[in-house]
């Protein structure tokens, strides 16, 4: 435990005196805020239309604005996944500091943990740039903060799933940029999977579409907390993690 | 304090380390001495646990490297060819890093720190990134990385590769003060290095132990007579034939090789009895005969020579190509095309 998180703090120190954190986190306070900005906007027209209407239909803040914008945050964090997980082992083993890391007593396991769990925590900033702008939403209106919260705990799921996936394709090259390259690969495929039953209804296609990894998040960003959902992202990060495992193993046997 | 037993390792097409056994005592400085590809970096990956071997043993303080990886991790310090550092780290934050990885915890690690910093001269640089440093300071911060758990054993790998004159004697003088408390193994392709820091040789070439023995033996071994080349130049009318006749004649000389002449000036190497040094006589024996004595040099055994005539290499080719592809193979080539 206290192995993985010097593992992590070092990650992070890495993150934050090298430009990527601070490139990341400038991109994706502009397009949330963009996202944010835009989804209010929309919400003020039409509730200003309805009033001149005389129509008060119900308008929630959750379903108009939250919502939109978590959705859309998850299909931004896609691609800016790979980007947080292209350097964890890539780097090391062009550096030769890989050495060094599987020469200390510390276990395989806790610097994959501890590497992982880095870019996990990383991803958890960019979220909480998406949350400071729905802090004004709190300001002025009256959303339900349940769905908000839930909301955010499925987008983090998705980026933890998606940031192990990625971890095991940093383990094969010594190329950053192929690292990323390949995750942004995967996680697009993973997230047009859904839809695959568009157009047929075969178990195929079920099984497929069962695998893309934003259906899972719907369920979030509504507010419902479904344990299948949860039980999906929780086996995509065990999954990916023991590929991770499997793969720094096997370099020790061809190194 | 390392026992290695029939160690092999096998990559898929060519056998990097071939059943090598050799044993280090507790406190010794040892050179592994071989061409480049010869199997020194795989066996230090064995022994640090970077890499299990293919067949046989390795033991490091009584642990298995393969049944017992993280005790023998926790006591061995190793320094990769290249430093393993990251450049984007101020020197003490990485070691700091380090000394936390091998499990050193609160104030020790501070106290280590610096102790590690100061013996290594790198105190002045510790708030320098380590991007920033020449190469010579990141080697020195690369060897503090080794010994910060204060390990019993260290091995390096060619610690003083790509650095300058200066600072591979700086290097050299740091691994040297380092020796009483560590057993120090570290991998060159230099002769002169092995001379001047090890006491105890292991000769490794294309994956087989050639030889291991002290460093003092080896060269004495094959220096027990005295031997000077010699280069004369005659009056003309003296022949090569007569110039041998002549120094053979000498009191206690052996042995005189003729190797070169050009015009009238010849190259002889002239071999003293055991026990006598016959220098003084021969160029007396010039000088008497009317000849021009241009050079009387001493020809003792490098441990150059010692290493070339242990691996059976000409002089003329020192450095073997990456050896792998082993000899077998060269051999079957022409079949193959027949």
């Amino acid at each position: 435990m206290r192995n993985t998180w010097t593992v992590c703090r070092r990650e992070l120190y890495s993150y934050f005196v090298s430009p990527i954190a601070w490139v990341l986190l400038t991109i994706f306070a502009f397009l949330s805020g963009y996202f944010c900005y835009a989804a209010t906007a929309f919400f003020v027209r039409d509730s200003l239309q309805s009033q001149m209407q005389g129509q008060s239909f119900p308008m929630s803040i959750n379903d108009r604005i939250i919502v939109p914008v978590l959705q859309n945050v998850s299909v931004i964090a896609l691609f800016l996944i790979p980007l947080l997980a292209m350097r964890l082992f890539a780097e090391e083993k062009r550096q030769g500091t890989i050495e060094l890391l599987v020469t200390s007593p510390v276990h395989d396991l806790e610097i994959i943990i501890g590497k992982w769990f880095s870019a996990v925590l990383m991803y958890g900033a960019l979220l909480f740039l998406v949350f400071l702008d729905f802090i004004f939403l709190f300001m002025y209106g009256n959303p339900d903060w349940k769905p908000v919260a839930l909301g955010f705990l499925g987008l983090w799921l998705q980026g933890a799933a998606i940031l192990a996936l990625c971890t095991f394709i940093s383990t094969l090259t010594k190329n950053q940029i192929v690292a990323a390259a390949a995750g942004f690969g995967l996680s697009l495929l993973l997230f047009v999977l859904s839809w695959a039953t568009a157009f047929e209804s075969s178990a195929i296609a079920q099984v497929l579409s069962y695998l893309s990894i934003v259906s899972h998040f719907d369920s979030f960003s509504r507010g419902v907390m479904d344990s299948k959902d949860f039980i999906f992202y929780l086996s995509m990060i065990f999954f990916g993690l023991f590929l991770t495992a499997r793969s720094l193993e096997s370099l020790r046997w061809r190194a | 304090m390392i026992q290695v037993q029939g160690l092999t390792k096998r990559y898929a097409r060519h056998v990097a380390v071939d059943d090598i056994s050799f044993s280090v005592e507790k406190g010794d400085i040892v050179g592994f001495l071989g061409p480049n590809g010869a199997g020194k970096t795989t066996t230090m990956r064995v022994l640090t646990c970077f890499m299990p071997p293919t067949n046989g043993t390795a033991t490091v303080a009584g642990y298995d490297v393969f049944e017992n990886p993280m005790e023998v991790k926790k006591r061995i310090g190793y320094l990769p060819e290249t430093p393993p550092v990251y450049p984007e780290m101020e020197v003490g934050d990485y070691l700091a890093f380090v000394g936390r990885l091998k499990g050193i915890q609160g104030r020790d690690l501070r106290r280590r720190v610096d102790e590690v910093a100061e013996r290594c001269a790198i105190g002045d640089v510790k708030k320098k990134l380590i991007a920033k440093l020449s190469k010579g300071y990141r080697q020195r911060v690369g060897l503090a990385q080794a010994i910060i758990h204060n390990p019993e054993v260290l091995i390096l790998d060619e610690p003083t590769s790509g650095l300058d004159p200066k600072q591979i004697i700086e290097t050299r003088e740091l691994i040297k003060s380092l020796a009483g408390e560590h057993t120090i193994v570290l991998s060159t392709h230099i002769l002169p290095e092995v001379e001047a820091v090890c006491e105890k040789v292991i000769i490794i070439n294309k994956g087989k132990v050639v030889k291991t023995d002290s460093v003092e033996n080896l060269t004495h071994h094959m220096s027990g007579t005295d031997a000077v080349s010699l280069e004369v130049e005659t009056d003309g009318i003296a022949g090569q034939s007569d110039v041998q006749q002549r120094l053979e004649r000498i009191s206690g000389v052996s042995k005189v090789l003729f190797k070169q002449a050009e015009d009238h000036r010849m190259t002889f190497e002239v071999e003293s009895l055991p026990g006598h040094i016959a220098r003084g006589e021969v160029a007396r024996a010039v000088v008497n005969a009317g000849w021009n004595l241009l050079e009387l040099r001493s020809l003792s055994y490098s441990l150059e020579e010692v290493f070339l005539q242990l691996t059976g290499e000409t002089p003329v080719n020192e450095e073997p190509e990456a050896a792998p592809p082993s000899t077998e193979t060269k051999v079957e080539q022409p079949g193959e095309q027949q």
